[in-house]
């Protein structure tokens, strides 16, 4: 990054790869024999706005049912969009079909959560990987054959394994058999959806360390799904924080942990496991009382009131803006009327308003 | 931490070798051979459906030694003083029936139609339930509501009454005619079970995250259905079909017994049941021999079909020492 | 004398593919009001082990003592079994969709559990006792959620039934199965938030069985590292935080985003878990060790005392390795330590030693 750059544009310097703008995605809920009726619909992604830069790697974090998962498949056109627009690379994918639509799936892959499920069990590892090469008619035969070795040989398999079925393989090296088959037609993003909670710690590391490498050899895009917020942090130059199909926080990665302004992002870090006992105790827990509602029936206003101790009656009617905060950098945005200040203990907050509703409350236990 | 230690762990190669001996090499069919090979119970099954098969091939041989063809009566000799038939010995192995054919030779012909009943009509049910269930599953919309309704449908039939109704309405005489006729009313009252079967597997295919990847990998529909569905659905269908035999053949029978099944005289275990059944006291051979026939058949069938699920489903292997 | 106390516990199944070692000799002891955690990867027999105390595994080959109270869990007739399950050891498993009951209302699962202890229960007592273990718990209007069905509960909420069920009987020992794996950062916070001051408040012993260091570190008292079927490294949690002695847990610790610096690479613990049907030879871990030398190739370590000042006093700190029970630790030279060590044991080995010292 050159120096003299504007903070706004230090960032912005790599041209926009994907930009997701304002996209929703609901599923229906349907009843009915003969005529299905919707009766009610999953508000998966509530309007979503992300940019992601070419060579960077954008975390997005979230609970079940925050949406990051259906925000995937929609950057991928996996799903398709019930409105709004993803330009990726100036084209708007959500439009495309035919020969466009399988264009673009050569230059964008997927990842997936479970070595085991993303792989068809009857196939041998060497016609899974080779898949691109034939779904694009890039390489047949022998020609394609070598490649697929070449490429099991760069995510650390053993390229004699090529006629094995994915049963043979642990859940680590099968993850690395769904990276080598995205890596196959040299994507520009891959969308990796909770690439490494399936597998042990381990082999977590492995993995992680896998996909960097080949980021800095191949100048890959990567969208970073994931629950665990230490991994994301890992990967992630900037992360965003979803909760219930929105976007709360985002920020550069180093910047969110170290001044969170959310007060949902600032609960999740401070509920992260710390594997070392002296800090774990140390550490002053944000329990937030009650589970993540329906994304049937989301709350109005600011989706976290419900569960935030910093809630007003205020965030029970006005949706808050993603937006910079005072004092913030220009990259960190920020969706709260009332943002979490620095060297504010969140912990001993408690709420304006009543947060009754059928949410679990913890009785005091005399010691 | 220094960037790069000599003590890295990452000094090592990321996969040494291979996983520590995993049992190698072995294809889904090989495994589950090798499984199948251990069930006692299923390979006595199959030997028992060989000979079956043999005892049904060698009809035309049957009839040749014993100088019976299955439709010649021998009233001098199958037929006591009182005109009622002889017991089984030295001429009549398994006995003559009323009119005075021999039971051994019917049975053996008998075999043949109901193996040939049987399978066939339970292929065919199985071929038009894969199409009907993959394409329900897979496209889902309002090509799988309609056909999802038809399934539905066809299973409300009474059978039985509508079986009846087309014997009875199309008359047919020929032998051929008849069996086709029986061939097609089983495979198209069979069909149903199988094709909702298969299409509640597409549907929990459709939702594994393989099929999401060759999809995102901008694999076509046809492709996916072909490279992706249907070689999972193998064991599923190897199975269904193994057990969709023996209650064919029992259709077959059922129908045969009513009269409204393969046309006489060619005999059927089903026909031959319903003849012996009036005369069950005085000769029971007659009753006994198709039975006896038919139960085994069915059983070996079923079985069988225990034996296959058993070999394909990974999940019978993991422990066999149970006590 | 413990609530709980293992001899030697082994557990193997014969599979199509031949015999898997799925325990080869675990001994441990669990105290009232103690908090024992068993961290592993999958396959390194945490779950097995105590899914076999609990004589829930049909089939397999078991040796061993399992003493709970003076009585051996692994012998005693199923008829006492039934007592002891739920009434003095409850189990709490990591999918409680699965272990509820989906038809059953979960008060009347809590109730029928009570029943089927305590044959004097009246109807109107065991309910009595089904509300207000989950209102403990923390389920608001225990009174009203008593008669809703397992789907109706969110999945905090359902792990918080599984608990309330556990707690109904007052069970000496409870075994917890990766209770919190399926549950979202802020819940799993708020359910061992909820283990704790009820463990405190019941004076319950507590086994912890997990994958997640983080989960360890916060609520285990003495923690077991399990790899390829035995322990390799047991210690009070604080020794084995910022004493370990043993390379995998060492690994294990290392290979933690939150360990390591941003920038750098993680440090991966290289290839991949060993197959519990063939085991390697020696040492299970050496395949994947990067202190490995020749004494691990082909002699198992015996679990032995480590050395030094113990940061939990009254905790064995024990491990199964060979190299020398003083260097304990993840700093870089407790590495270069380790590293010496084990280059002195290679070059030491008559024969190998030129050949594989050099190499790593």
């Amino acid at each position: 990054m050159t120096a003299g750059t504007a903070g706004l544009h230090a960032a912005a310097e790599r041209e926009t790869l994907v930009s997701v703008q304002g996209v929703v995605k609901h599923f229906p809920i349907k009843q009915g024999i003969v005529f299905k009726k919707e009766v009610a619909r999953v508000h998966a992604v509530d309007g979503v706005d992300l940019e992601v830069r070419s060579g960077e790697t954008v975390g997005i974090v979230g609970e079940s049912g925050s949406g990051k998962s259906t925000l995937a498949r929609c950057v991928t056109g996996l799903h398709p969009v019930t409105s709004g627009r993803i330009l990726f690379e100036g084209t708007d994918i959500t439009k495309l079909s035919g020969a466009g639509l399988k264009a673009f799936r050569k230059d964008v892959q997927m990842i997936f959560q479970d070595p085991y499920g993303s792989l068809n069990p009857r196939r041998r590892v060497g016609s899974i990987i080779g898949d691109p090469f034939a779904i694009h008619g890039l390489a047949s035969g022998a020609e394609r054959k070598k490649r697929v070795q070449e490429l099991m040989e760069l995510v650390g398999l053993n390229p004699e394994h090529y006629n094995r079925f994915p049963a043979e393989f642990s859940g680590g090296q099968r993850q690395r058999i769904g990276v080598a088959r995205a890596l196959a037609v040299r994507p520009k993003l891959i969308v990796c959806d909770e690439p490494v909670s399936a597998l042990d710690v381990s082999i977590q590391a492995q993995v992680i360390n896998l996909l960097k490498d080949l980021q800095r050899e191949f100048g890959l895009t990567y969208i970073f799904i994931a629950h665990d917020l230490s991994v994301v942090r890992y990967v992630s130059d900037r992360v965003g924080v979803m909760y219930l199909g929105r976007i709360g926080e985002a920020a550069a990665a180093g910047d969110l942990y170290e001044r969170p302004r959310h007060p949902y992002s600032a609960a999740l870090l401070s509920a992260a496991s710390i594997a070392d006992p002296d800090e774990a105790e140390r550490a002053e827990r944000i329990v937030l009382i009650g589970d993540v509602p329906s994304p049937i029936d989301p709350p109005s206003g600011c989706r976290f009131h419900p569960r935030c101790p910093k809630a007003e009656e205020r965030c029970t009617v006005d949706e808050p803006e993603l937006e910079v905060k005072e004092g913030d950098a220009a990259d960190h945005l920020t969706a709260c009327h009332f943002p979490v200040e620095p060297g504010e203990n969140l912990a001993r907050e408690h709420a304006g308003i009543r947060q009754e509703s059928t949410e679990p409350e913890l009785p005091e236990v005399e010691q | 931490m220094s960037m790069m230690s000599e003590l890295e762990p990452e000094a090592l190669p990321p996969e040494p070798a291979e996983p520590p001996k995993r049992v190698v090499g072995r294809t889904p069919f090989q495994l589950a051979w090798a499984r199948f090979k251990r069930d006692k119970l299923a390979l006595v099954s199959l030997v028992v459906l060989v000979l079956m098969a043999i005892f049904a091939l060698m009809a035309p041989l049957w009839a040749d030694w014993t100088g019976h063809p299955y439709d010649q009566t021998f009233p001098k000799t199958a037929l006591d003083a009182a005109g009622q038939p002889v017991g089984p010995g030295k001429d009549f192995w398994l006995g003559a029936d009323q009119l005075g054919r021999d039971v051994l030779v019917r049975a053996a012909y008998g075999a043949r139609i109901s193996l040939v009943v049987g399978i066939l009509s339970a292929l065919l049910a199985s071929l038009l339930g894969v199409a009907v269930g993959v394409l329900s599953g897979f496209v889902g919309g309002v090509t799988d509501t309609v056909l999802a309704r038809i399934m539905d449908i066809t299973l409300a039939l009474p059978y039985l009454l509508v079986a009846i109704m087309l014997a009875t309405t199309f008359q047919i005489s020929s032998v051929t005619a008849s069996l086709t006729l029986t061939i097609l009313v089983i495979a198209f009252f069979s069909f149903a079970s199988f094709g909702r079967i298969i299409r509640g597997q597409v549907m929990s295919l459709k939702q594994k995250e393989f099929i999401e990847a060759a999809r995102s990998l901008g694999a076509s529909n046809t492709r996916i259905m072909f490279v992706d569905v249907l070689p999972n659905l193998i064991a599923q269908v190897t199975v269904l079909t193994s057990l969709l035999i023996p209650t064919s053949i029992v259709f077959e029978a059922t129908l045969s017994f009513l009269g409204v099944g393969v046309r006489l005289p060619m005999p059927s275990w089903g026909s031959m049941l319903g003849e012996g059944s009036d005369v069950f006291q005085t000769a029971w051979w007659l009753l006994v021999v198709p039975a006896v026939l038919l139960l085994l058949t069915t059983l070996s069938f079923n079985l069988l079909g225990d034996g296959i699920r058993d070999a394909l489903d990974p999940r019978s292997d993991r422990i066999i020492g149970k006590k | 004398m413990s609530l709980l106390e293992v001899t030697d516990l082994r557990v193997s199944f014969n599979t199509a593919d031949g015999v898997v070692h799925a325990v080869r000799g675990m001994s441990f002891s669990v105290d009232r009001g103690r908090t024992l955690g068993i961290v592993g990867e999958s396959g390194s027999g945490k779950s097995v082990s105590t899914q076999t105390l609990m004589r829930l595994t049909p089939g397999a080959r078991i040796g061993g003592r399992a003493l709970f109270e003076g009585q051996d869990l692994l012998t005693m007739s199923d008829r006492r079994m039934r007592q002891v399950r739920g009434a003095e050891i409850a189990m709490i498993f990591q999918d409680p969709l699965s272990s509820l009951h989906p038809l059953y209302k979960v008060g009347r699962q809590i109730e029928e559990m009570i029943k089927a202890h305590d044959a004097g229960a009246s109807k109107e007592q065991a309910r009595k006792r089904a509300v207000e273990m989950l209102g403990l718990v923390g389920i608001p209007r225990p009174d009203r959620r008593v008669d809703d069905y397992p789907h109706q509960f969110s999945g905090g909420m359902r792990q918080r039934a599984m608990i309330a069920m556990a707690l109904a009987l007052n069970p000496k020992l409870i075994i917890a199965d990766e209770p919190t794996t399926a549950l979202d950062a802020t819940v799993q916070a708020q359910i061992l938030d909820l283990m704790r001051r009820l463990q405190r408040e019941f004076d319950t012993a507590l086994i912890m069985i997990t994958h997640d260091l983080g989960v360890i570190a916060d609520m285990a008292d003495d923690v077991l590292v399990m790899y390829g079927g035995h322990p390799v490294e047991e210690a009070g949690r604080r020794d084995l935080y910022y004493r370990a002695h043993h390379p995998y847990t060492k690994g294990l610790l290392e290979s933690v985003p939150s360990a390591a610096g941003t920038g750098d690479r993680l440090k991966a613990i290289a290839g991949q878990p060993p197959s519990l049907i063939n085991l390697p030879s020696g040492c299970v871990f050496h395949p994947r060790c990067p202190f490995v030398h020749d004494r691990c190739r082909t002699e198992d370590p015996p679990l032995d005392a480590v050395g030094g000042a113990a940061l939990s006093p009254g905790t064995a700190h024990r491990s199964a390795c060979w190299l020398p029970h003083d260097i304990t630790g993840l700093g870089e030279d407790a590495d270069r330590a380790r590293a010496a060590a084990a280059e002195r044991g290679r070059a030491g080995g008559p024969g190998t030693g030129a050949t594989k010292g050099g190499a790593a």
